[in-house]
């Protein structure tokens, strides 16, 4: 009964999300306002235990979600067989840039005498 | 046999058989990561699609066909980021001491990794509707659709390459820190889901419950950060 509380609050926050992105004209995606409107809501202590178990369950098994997606590659095999090399040359720099430009800049901003339980391990 | 053909054309074009599909092979895809103690080159993502596109393929088996069962999992995206809300606002404490270093790194890094595979891509000839695809891509997938039609791009290409770009970071981007000697598992974390969202998130999130809740942190970060500087970006496209 719990995960079923919490998947109607997840729902409920993004269709909440969805109808405020159209009526307002906001840039961000249903779901993203949704996050945001569920942040605020977790003020409010009766969702967390609900929101605790849908959530945990839900983002246990994120990768999951993405393999109908994943799967769509196959679609795009005339393109890829074309620019394939060019276009994993491209994905694979750019996440490592990515993945090097994040560490080290959280790594060093981190340094501050505020955040000694950040420096171990 | 005839009766087993009738059985399989029947059943393929039911949505009970990407479900099923889906389910079964990422299951096994599973227990190999498991049993080969969570190495990431056997990155489950990556082999249950490997596996269901070659399934597709041999069985001539059409996408939508697939996906016409498959939508039911790919739903579930949408409340899973919602869902993300809970691990930030567990920690909201921490968030709002690093507030500003949490920022400034997600910005980079995202800058970084949308900025730096246009550049490659360009510096390698690829066609323009193929780099405005590749420009959302460190975004979760269903985001990065949205940003990819807005700018131009195939929607469904640049949820392939968010998927991509998120496999090679879940396999790669433990010998990348590393190399880089970064030990720290709220950076590493972070930096995973910077540069390749859920699925790097995925995988921080078995390696340890502190990278797992930076990864799903930065996720959030990046999904708002790329919205909000979109119609920026869009902006700047149109003045060339």
């Amino acid at each position: 009964m719990t995960l079923l509380q919490g998947l109607a609050v997840l729902l409920l926050c993004q269709s909440a999300g969805e109808a405020l992105a159209r009526l307002a004209h906001l840039p961000l995606p249903g779901p993203v306002l949704g996050m945001l409107l569920l942040g605020g809501a977790l003020a409010w202590a009766p969702l967390r235990e609900p929101v605790r178990t849908a959530a945990e369950g839900l983002l246990q098994h994120l990768s999951l979600l993405f393999v109908p997606v994943g799967v769509g590659v196959m679609t795009h095999m005339a393109l890829l067989s074309e620019f394939g090399g060019r276009i994993a040359l491209a994905l694979v720099l750019s996440t490592w840039v990515g993945l090097a430009v994040s560490a080290l800049v959280l790594r060093a901003t981190l340094k501050g005498p505020a955040t000694p339980a950040n420096q171990d391990a | 046999m005839r009766d087993f053909v009738q059985l399989w054309v029947y059943l393929s074009a039911t949505p009970l058989f990407g479900l099923t599909a889906t389910l079964v092979t990422y299951v096994l895809a599973q227990m190999l990561y498991q049993r080969v103690g969570q190495a990431p080159w056997a990155n489950p993502v990556l082999w249950t699609v490997l596996a269901l596109a070659a399934l597709l393929s041999l069985s001539g088996t059409p996408y939508p066909t697939y996906f016409s069962g498959a939508q039911f999992i790919h739903f579930l995206l949408g409340p899973a980021v919602v869902a993300l809300a809970w691990p930030m606002w567990q920690r909201r404490a921490q968030l709002r001491q690093q507030g500003l270093a949490l920022l400034a790194a997600g910005l980079a890094g995202g800058v970084a990794a949308g900025g730096s595979a246009v550049a490659i891509g360009w510096a390698l000839g690829l066609p323009g509707e193929v780099l405005r695809s590749l420009a959302p891509k460190s975004v979760t997938a269903p985001v990065a659709m949205g940003i990819a039609e807005q700018l131009g791009g195939i929607p469904a290409l640049a949820a392939v390459f968010a998927v991509l770009t998120g496999l090679v970071g879940a396999v790669s981007g433990k010998y990348l820190f590393d190399g880089l000697r970064i030990a720290a598992w709220p950076v590493r974390g972070f930096a995973l889901g910077t540069a390749s969202h859920g699925i790097g998130a995925a995988r921080a999130l078995q390696v340890h419950p502190d990278a797992g809740a930076y990864a799903g942190l930065a996720l959030g970060l990046q999904v708002v950060l790329a919205s909000l500087l979109m119609p920026l970006v869009l902006r700047l496209l149109h003045l060339f």
